[in-house]
């Protein structure tokens, strides 16, 4: 036993797939020990806030000031705050209407670009062509290069009882403060999703729920196929005759279908995680069924069964000492794989939006469905779906790559 | 030929008395077995008749797929018999309860061809040999009377018990596995021994030694020894009676002298012809 055990973590396979899923596993685990805050809770006021560190404006302004003497006027200033497109658009309107050689215009150098701006840009041109909405978004570009280029600071004004505004300070363009003093900065490693969540930690719950929904379809299918298959392939005769007719007409008809069905027909309201599972679970062990029986069949005729039968042992002795003990690398294996497609099974269901219909859970397939139902693949939010993706990915992969591993230390014709 | 039926262990055993002088301890009529139905309907044992005898060693000698395996299988009673009666000591054979069966199986049992796979390799050793004890009974004698007799069906088959406890029957050789088959026989003591080509998987020094075994318990014990085997070399060696068999019948069947010394039927022509000739005094085509 210690041996094989030995022999399986030397495949290095399986120790890749272990790995991962291990890293996972312990994620998993660990991480809601660490953040304590409902993974789905509406913490962003809108849709999609792209990944990144957030600070509170309000606070930057009274938190302590640190006078920084860097380069932020000028060429360098210019630079960062007219982006590529700005630069463009000024570059279009200056060979359009500007009446600038397309040659003596440089984009990337935002100094002389700024320059041949200011001495030929009129709002009052002739400007044939151009909607109004164009005319006055020049208008606008204009007024910030202005404002980029006269900056004096910002002032902070107080407001009298009377109504009359009164300077109380200025902050400067020199003025920065440490990020280390503000005590509400709020970090969304992977942004937030469609309804302001947390994507990061909703992931992690996610995870936690996909892996059970896998484990307790993969226990579900596993059990009854190698219940059905070890009496079907064992007792032989009638009872295999039903057993396969059975399996063979749950073969034919695909599984997802009859899984679209099921979930689809208990209904909005019924439809919780462990029901998920649980319909995943009845309608994916005939493979399992399959296999068992035709493992079962080529043992049941093997002399140390005939040797034990002829002892006198009873049927469900011989089942458990004589047949699962040579068959049990076999199921560990179809579990593995059965997890592994219970947790694909679900994510295509809630794709569908016929998965777990629930408010208080997130899962792998549910995130995808959120995601996709809010454009995130439209409109560039990437974090929404690409790591739900990623982490099916790897899960399946890290599985797939377990089961591999292990095939080739069970099965001697594999065996390097 | 007196002296080929002899053990090399054991005293000479006495003159076997005269067959007919025996009691019929297996006896079958008319038995048939047929696997499937329709086209796949194949006849696999067609109505033999036999009739074993106690103490003696018969030999049922056949090509490969010519129903050896099958009627033994029938003869054990792990398979039904489709047609035919097979009469046990006397009277009608009865298995069709479980107990009833295990009631059979302590006057049958049975030594395979392939020692590596008669033992369920996630067992150990002791385990085997104490399921024997348990099933004649034995299930509440002392431990020092149950290592007692596990020392001494050892010993019969010339291993040592302290060498094997605490093994798994995959750590022996071929020809280790197979003797404590023959002592898992010794400690069962049935009326019948069903050998099914007991030495055709293991080397020929083994061979030998198997084959005095199986003569020892005939003579120490009285067992009836059906011995299955493609060599009919082998059979005139060990056997007092042998049937013949081709195609799911018995073509000829009586004596070993009688049958293989003055064949009638081609098919036992045939096989004696197959027989190597390596030394001369084996070479039974010249009969």
């Amino acid at each position: 036993m210690l041996n094989t055990i030995k022999q399986v973590f030397r495949s290095p396979r399986f120790l890749i797939g272990f790995i991962i899923f291990a890293l996972m596993l312990l994620t998993v685990i660990f991480y809601p020990l660490f953040v304590k805050a409902d993974p789905l809770a509406m913490v962003g006021n809108g849709n999609f806030f792209k990944p990144g560190t957030y600070v509170n404006v309000s606070e930057t302004v009274t938190a302590n000031r640190y006078t920084l003497n860097v380069d932020v006027s000028g060429a360098a200033k210019l630079d960062r705050q007219l982006n590529e497109s700005d630069r463009s658009k000024m570059a279009d309107w200056l060979i359009r209407f500007g009446g600038v050689d397309e040659a003596e215009i440089d984009t990337s150098d935002s100094v002389a670009l700024v320059e041949l701006w200011k001495n030929n840009y009129s709002p009052d041109a002739d400007q044939p062509g151009l909607i109004s909405t164009d005319k006055k978004s020049f208008e606008r570009l204009d007024k910030r290069i202005d404002e980029i280029l006269s900056s004096s600071g910002i002032i902070i004004a107080t407001e009298e009882e009377d109504g009359t505004l009164t300077e109380s300070e200025t902050i400067d363009e020199t003025s920065y403060v440490n990020i280390n003093d503000l005590a509400t900065t709020q970090t969304f490693v992977l942004g937030t999703d469609n309804f302001g969540r947390d994507v990061l930690t909703e992931l992690v719950a996610a995870t936690t729920t996909s892996l059970r929904i896998g484990l307790i379809a993969g226990l579900i299918a596993t059990a009854i196929g190698l219940i059905l298959g070890l009496i079907a392939g064992y007792l032989g005769g009638l009872v295999d005759d039903i057993i396969t007719f059975i399996t063979n007409l749950f073969t034919v008809i695909p599984s997802f279908v009859i899984l679209i069905l099921i979930s689809y027909s208990v209904g909005q309201s019924a439809r919780g995680v462990g029901l998920v599972a649980m319909i995943i679970g009845f309608t994916s062990w005939t493979w399992t069924t399959r296999s068992v029986r035709s493992q079962v069949i080529s043992l049941r005729n093997r002399d140390h069964v005939n040797l034990s039968k002829l002892s006198g042992h009873s049927m469900f002795r011989i089942i458990f000492t004589d047949i699962l003990p040579y068959i049990a690398s076999y199921v560990v294996m179809a579990l593995i794989l059965q997890i592994s497609s219970g947790i694909l099974a679900e994510a295509q269901l809630s794709m569908l939006g016929l998965g777990p219909a629930t408010t208080k859970t997130a899962t792998l397939g549910l995130m995808m469905n959120w995601a996709m139902q809010y454009s995130a693949h439209l409109n560039g939010s990437w974090w929404a779906y690409f790591p739900v993706i990623l982490t099916i990915a790897l899960i399946s992969f890290s599985l797939n790559l377990m089961n591999t591993g292990l095939d080739q230390v069970f099965n001697p014709q594999l065996r390097d | 030929m007196s002296d080929k039926k002899t053990t090399g262990v054991a005293p000479a055993a006495p003159a076997a008395p005269a067959a007919a002088a025996r009691p019929s301890c297996l006896r079958g009529t008319g038995v048939t077995k047929v696997f499937g139905f329709g086209e796949t309907r194949t006849v696999a044992v067609d109505h033999v008749d036999f009739d074993f005898h106690e103490g003696e060693i018969i030999s049922i000698v056949g090509e490969s797929g010519s129903g050896k395996t099958t009627i033994s299988k029938m003869l054990l009673g792990l398979i039904s018999v489709t047609e035919g009666q097979i009469d046990f000591q006397g009277k009608p054979r009865d298995i069709s309860s479980h107990k009833k069966k295990n009631e059979y199986w302590k006057g049958i049992q049975a030594i395979f061809q392939d020692p590596f796979s008669s033992f369920n390799m996630f067992n150990k050793i002791d385990a085997v040999l104490l399921d024997c004890i348990n099933m004649r009974g034995g299930k509440n004698l002392p431990k020092e009377e149950k290592v007692r007799l596990m020392t001494e069906a050892c010993s019969f088959v010339n291993l040592k018990y302290a060498e094997l406890t605490n093994k798994y029957p995959f750590e022996l050789s071929g020809g280790q596995m197979q003797r404590l088959m023959i002592a898992r026989i010794f400690l069962l003591k049935p009326k019948i021994l069903l050998a099914d080509e007991p030495t055709s998987m293991i080397d020929a020094c083994s061979r030998a030694t198997i084959l005095d075994m199986l003569l020892k318990l005939r003579d120490e014990i009285n067992m009836t020894i059906i011995f299955i085997t493609h060599d009919i070399g082998l059979a005139y060696y060990i056997s007092d009676s042998v049937y013949i068999m081709e195609h799911g019948k018995f073509v000829e069947s009586g004596g070993a002298d009688e049958v293989i010394l003055t064949p009638k039927a081609d098919y036992t022509k045939r096989l004696i012809s197959d027989v190597p000739k390596i030394y001369e005094e084996w070479d039974l085509s010249t009969v």
